[in-house]
């Protein structure tokens, strides 16, 4: 899982990984969330692939390790833009919200330039930080129904 | 044989107004609305999206809405809708043993790294209604019915999570050499699509798995039940059950770098079963596999009966009852498919039928004449 850190901005060196981490917390987050951070004026930009909804094959392993087989499917829209400054964004989710798409598509775009400190890279690590929260509340509920059994001896 | 008809237009009409009145049933109730059932009937949601084949809680709310809660229809709604979309392509393989972990029991390990996780499960429930229910704003949640236990806060900042590592079960037996190993055969294929592709028999893991992935939790209950009950002669243990959320990554052509699409909640099953060795190898347990969409251990828990019983050619067992043939099980599975057949014998077959009555009366009538002409010839006979 890649969500654990809550600092998207840190490995700005390997940027790859630091764009797939910002993707993922893009991809978790609601319509609402992402409308904020984007804020109330949309940066000019050209749509390349309207949202798009199709699927994803989820692949699964025989015992979790051994052959693949398709579990089934689950859908998943798409949307790619370009900004004024030639940047292209990409967004790929689960579900089938298309503005969703388009915004976090520009999202995507606009962090690839921006700066280490930039605002930005702040409000998505404020978002993976609830992520994370939110994560650790159902985990430690979880933790609340962990058990004990105790073996009964027959005729002890 | 079915022959089309014409005609009926006004009827039809009027039946599509009838089944939304009927749907929507007493106007003084409020109606549902989609988002409470996706909240609200969780483990129906579940079953709609296996047995549509399509993960999209929304969508499995809204077949179940439209179909009156008819699980087999609302899976009919989702397995229509899918046709209609473009697939982007696969994902990677989820990985399981990095699940966020919900719910994990084993009933062949007591205590085992990362602990027994009840989560939420009607097991320890005592099945008496829970009025309290019925009366609307008497919400039961945190009502516990005995308060006696000290139950740690989740909102303190020193409540303890999870382990974050959830070794699965089958994977402690195997450090132990005990376990049928699984691993991807050589280069590790693509694996087939039934949906894609005709299934011929026999037919390998992959296409068993994913028929019973979107097979009916109905069917595989009652072909698990029969190999418990000797019909398949598996001596079956409960390694493991884990429910929880993975991520779903998937590499974009145009990117070249695998996406994380966010998480979607599964439901897995690792069955352990009775050895199988020879003179050459040693004994080892044997394996049977379910994984399945949202919390439905119920068909993860079938499927993995199941798939055992199907893995009897692997292992040179004989293939004596249903739950061990594979086109058996796999022809008869999927429910879309059964009730698409069995509920065709609705519709108009008056041409078909028309033949056959015209045989019967035919059949009558010549019965009818040979009995009068015997009844003629007999008192000659009897002379």
């Amino acid at each position: 899982m890649m969500m654990t850190d809550t600092d998207p901005g840190k490995t700005a060196a390997c940027e790859t990984t630091a764009r797939q981490r910002w993707l993922a917390i893009l991809a978790r987050a609601s319509r609402g969330e992402i409308e904020t951070l984007v804020g109330a004026a949309l940066p000019a930009h050209e749509i390349l692939k309207a949202p798009e909804t199709g699927t994803v094959m989820v692949e699964g392993r025989a015992g979790g390790a051994g052959r693949r087989f398709n579990l089934g499917e689950a859908t998943v829209t798409r949307c790619v833009v370009r900004l004024e400054n030639g940047a292209m964004g990409f967004s790929y989710a689960l579900g089938r919200d298309g503005r969703k798409a388009r915004l976090a598509a520009i999202l995507d775009a606009r962090l690839q330039s921006e700066d280490a400190d930039g605002a930005l890279l702040a409000g998505v690590a404020q978002l993976a930080a609830t992520q994370a929260a939110a994560r650790d509340l159902a985990s430690c509920k979880a933790a609340t129904t962990k058990v004990d059994f105790f073996t009964l001896v027959r005729g002890a | 044989m079915y022959v089309a008809v014409k005609g009926g237009e006004a009827a039809i009409l009027a039946t599509h107004d009838l089944v939304a009145e009927a749907r929507r049933g007493n106007e003084s109730v409020p109606e549902l609305k989609v988002a409470q059932i996706r909240e609200q009937q969780g483990l129906a949601c579940a079953r709609v999206m296996n047995e549509g084949s399509l993960y999209d809680l929304d969508l499995a709310a809204l077949a179940l809405k439209q179909a009156q809660g008819d699980a087999i229809e609302a899976a009919f709604l989702m397995r229509a809708y899918r046709t209609t979309l473009p697939r982007f392509g696969s994902s990677e393989p989820v990985d399981t043993a990095q699940m966020a972990i919900r719910r994990r029991i084993s009933a062949t390990y007591k205590d085992l790294p990362g602990g027994q996780v009840l989560g939420p499960t009607y097991d320890y429930t005592h099945r008496l209604f829970d009025f309290a229910l019925m009366d609307e704003g008497q919400s039961a949640i945190g009502s516990r019915q005995s308060k006696t236990v000290e139950q740690p806060d989740c909102r303190l900042p020193t409540a303890d999570c999870l382990d974050s590592h959830m070794p699965r079960v089958p994977d402690i037996l195997g450090a132990e050499g005990l376990m049928e190993a699984e691993a991807p055969p050589e280069g590790d294929p693509r694996p087939f699509d039934l949906t894609r592709e005709p299934v011929s028999f026999p037919a390998d893991r992959d296409v068993r798995l994913q028929a019973m992935a979107r097979g009916d939790e109905g069917f595989l209950l009652g072909l698990g039940y029969s190999v418990q009950r000797g019909y398949g002669g598996n001596h079956p243990f409960v390694g493991e059950i884990r429910v929880g959320e993975v991520c779903v990554e998937f590499v974009p052509e145009e990117l070249g770098f695998s996406v994380d699409l966010g998480e979607i909640t599964l439901t897995e099953c690792q069955m352990v079963n009775q050895f199988q060795g020879s003179k050459d190898v040693a004994p080892q347990f044997t394996r049977g596999y379910g994984l399945s969409f949202g919390h439905s251990e119920r068909k993860a828990m079938s499927m993995s009966l199941v798939d055992r019983a199907l893995k009897c050619r692997e292992f040179g067992e004989a293939a004596n009852y249903p739950a061990q043939q594979d086109e058996f099980v796999l022809y008869h599975s999927d429910n879309v498919e059964a009730a698409g057949f069995v509920e065709h014998l609705k519709l108009p077959h008056y041409v078909d039928f028309q033949g056959e009555l015209e045989l019967i009366r035919r059949i009558t009538r010549e019965r009818e004449q040979r009995l009068a002409r015997e009844q003629d010839t007999l008192p000659e006979a009897a002379e």
